[in-house]
Formats: C-alpha cells, sequence, structure tokens
C-alpha cells in the first residue's frame, strides 16, 4: 500500500467520546399509524449512538405482543384529518364505519408503508432490538392483557412497573406516543 | 468546495469531510478515510462498502442501513459491531458517498 499519510481538511464529527444523551419512548397506541412514530424514531437515535429505550404500554402492548404485532390496523374513524394521499378530499366519517372499511384502509396503508421501503411492524421491531435498542413491557398493562414473557417477542427485556420505568428513565428525554 | 489531498490525489469533500465525487475514490482512500475515524478494515467491512458503492451506482442514492442488512446480506447486529455507533454515516464516510437521506 502506497498511501501517503495527509490529513484531509476535515474528519467529520461522528460523536465517538462518551455521550450521556439518552431517549426513552412510551408507545402507547396500537392502530398501525400511531405505532410507527415511536419506532421510527427509536430506530434513528439508535442509528445515532444513543442509548434508546422503549416502554410499550396499554394498547402499545401489541406492537410486541407475538400473536398481534403483524395484525395492527387502520382507520380513519375519530380522525377528521383524514385525505387520500397527497388530495384535497375529505373521507366522510360515516364511511370509516362501513364493514370491511379498517380492512381496506389498513391494506391501502401498508402498502403506502412499503412503498417507502419501511418494513413492517415485526421486523422494525426485530431491527430496533438488533441496533440495541431496549425494549419494555408494561406491568399494568402484562396483568390487564394476562400477558407474560413468553407472549412478547425476542428482544423484550423485561415487564416493569410504572416506577422502573421512572427510574429508568433518570435524566433521559421522554417521548410519549 | 474544499479539496483534501488523500493517498497522493486531490478529492472533493464537502463541509463535514464527506467526499462529494462518486467516482475520485479508491481502496487506499477507503483505508485512510476509515483509520481517520479509528476503523481498521477487515473483510467483512470490505464487504459492507462494496455493497453501499455497488448499490448507490445502481440506485443513484445511499442505502440505509436496512437495505445493506436485506439486500448486502450483513445483519444489523453486525453493522453496529463493523462501524460502532453511527454505523450508517461512518460507512458511507468510508465508502466515499453521501450520507443516506432515508428515515430508516
Amino acid at each position: 500500500m502506497t498511501t501517503t499519510k495527509e490529513a484531509p481538511v476535515v474528519v467529520p464529527d461522528f460523536g465517538d467520546e462518551e455521550t450521556d444523551r439518552k431517549i426513552c419512548f412510551i408507545a402507547s397506541k396500537g392502530t398501525l399509524d400511531m405505532v410507527y412514530p415511536s419506532l421510527i424514531m427509536a430506530n434513528a437515535a439508535l442509528g445515532e449512538g444513543i442509548e434508546t429505550h422503549i416502554f410499550f404500554t396499554f394498547w402499545g402492548m401489541d406492537i410486541i405482543t407475538k400473536e398481534l404485532q403483524e395484525d395492527l390496523q387502520f382507520t380513519w374513524m375519530g380522525n377528521t384529518a383524514m385525505h387520500p394521499p397527497g388530495k384535497k378530499l375529505h373521507m366522510p366519517q360515516g364511511m370509516a364505519g362501513l364493514p370491511g372499511m379498517t380492512k381496506i384502509a389498513t391494506k391501502m396503508m401498508k402498502k403506502q408503508i412499503a412503498d417507502l421501503d419501511v418494513p413492517e411492524v415485526p421486523e422494525m421491531v426485530q431491527m430496533i432490538a438488533d441496533a440495541g435498542g431496549q425494549l419494555w413491557a408494561c406491568k399494568m398493562s402484562a396483568d390487564m392483557m394476562g400477558l407474560e414473557m413468553d407472549d412478547f417477542v425476542d428482544g423484550v427485556q423485561g415487564i416493569i412497573s410504572a416506577t422502573d420505568f421512572v427510574e429508568l428513565s433518570e435524566g433521559a428525554q421522554v417521548i410519549f406516543t | 468546495m474544499p479539496v483534501a489531498t488523500i493517498a497522493g490525489s486531490d478529492v472533493a469533500v464537502d463541509a463535514e469531510g464527506f467526499m462529494t465525487e462518486f467516482e475520485q475514490w479508491s481502496e487506499d482512500i477507503g483505508v485512510f478515510l476509515a483509520e481517520q475515524i479509528g476503523i481498521e478494515l477487515t473483510d467483512r467491512h470490505w464487504e459492507v462498502i462494496r455493497f453501499v458503492r455497488a448499490d448507490y451506482q445502481a440506485q443513484g442514492e445511499t442505502p440505509t442501513l436496512r437495505r445493506v442488512s436485506t439486500i448486502g446480506g450483513v445483519p444489523t447486529k453486525e453493522l453496529f459491531q463493523l462501524f460502532p455507533k453511527k454505523p450508517a454515516k461512518k460507512m458511507s464516510y468510508i465508502a466515499g458517498v453521501p450520507k443516506p437521506h432515508g428515515c430508516v
């Protein structure tokens, strides 16, 4: 190798020195459109080398429950902002209640997500765990729903109480979704 | 646009130090850039870097981490070991391509 050692003008700062930045997401929703915000942001935070936790609670438990995570649904019922992609056209609320409409809306949203090359929920959760994200299930929700560790996907580290989460998130930026 | 002299050749870089001209890159430059950020390149690193460059050339944009793992075949966990902490940025820096723009 005949590499000449000359320093480049600038070496990017990859922030390799230890940082104490820490982000904790609380994922409390189980509708398809509301589970992505925390998953996408957690994945981005991990890619920046930041310690990242997600605390799943209430309907957010579905995101890490083996039986349910690939079957999350989307409806625009109660969401008056709903319009077809890129169109100034509001969807009547009554239409959302028609039989089969949730299935159609879910299918359409899944397609839009896939078109962006963004993985479905199970793969997204796996990716976050592989990237070092720490996943926690809420104790009260687990008790309410009769769920145990065996019901959760690999990567979930434990079932913890609200107090445990408050301790764990000391000094962290906490984001509720 | 700043110009840096690396491995005996002049290369265009942006304000952060990322190369801006795909064609100016060589493996010697890759080795040098990796050294700058404390990475010693193994065969496995090279697999990633070659994939990133080939995919950039084919797609016109830097692959995201997910693409490197699903299509390039290097699992996410391993990417974080090879290029600690900020794998997407580090692999693009070494491969002489822009930072990935995708969210995932």
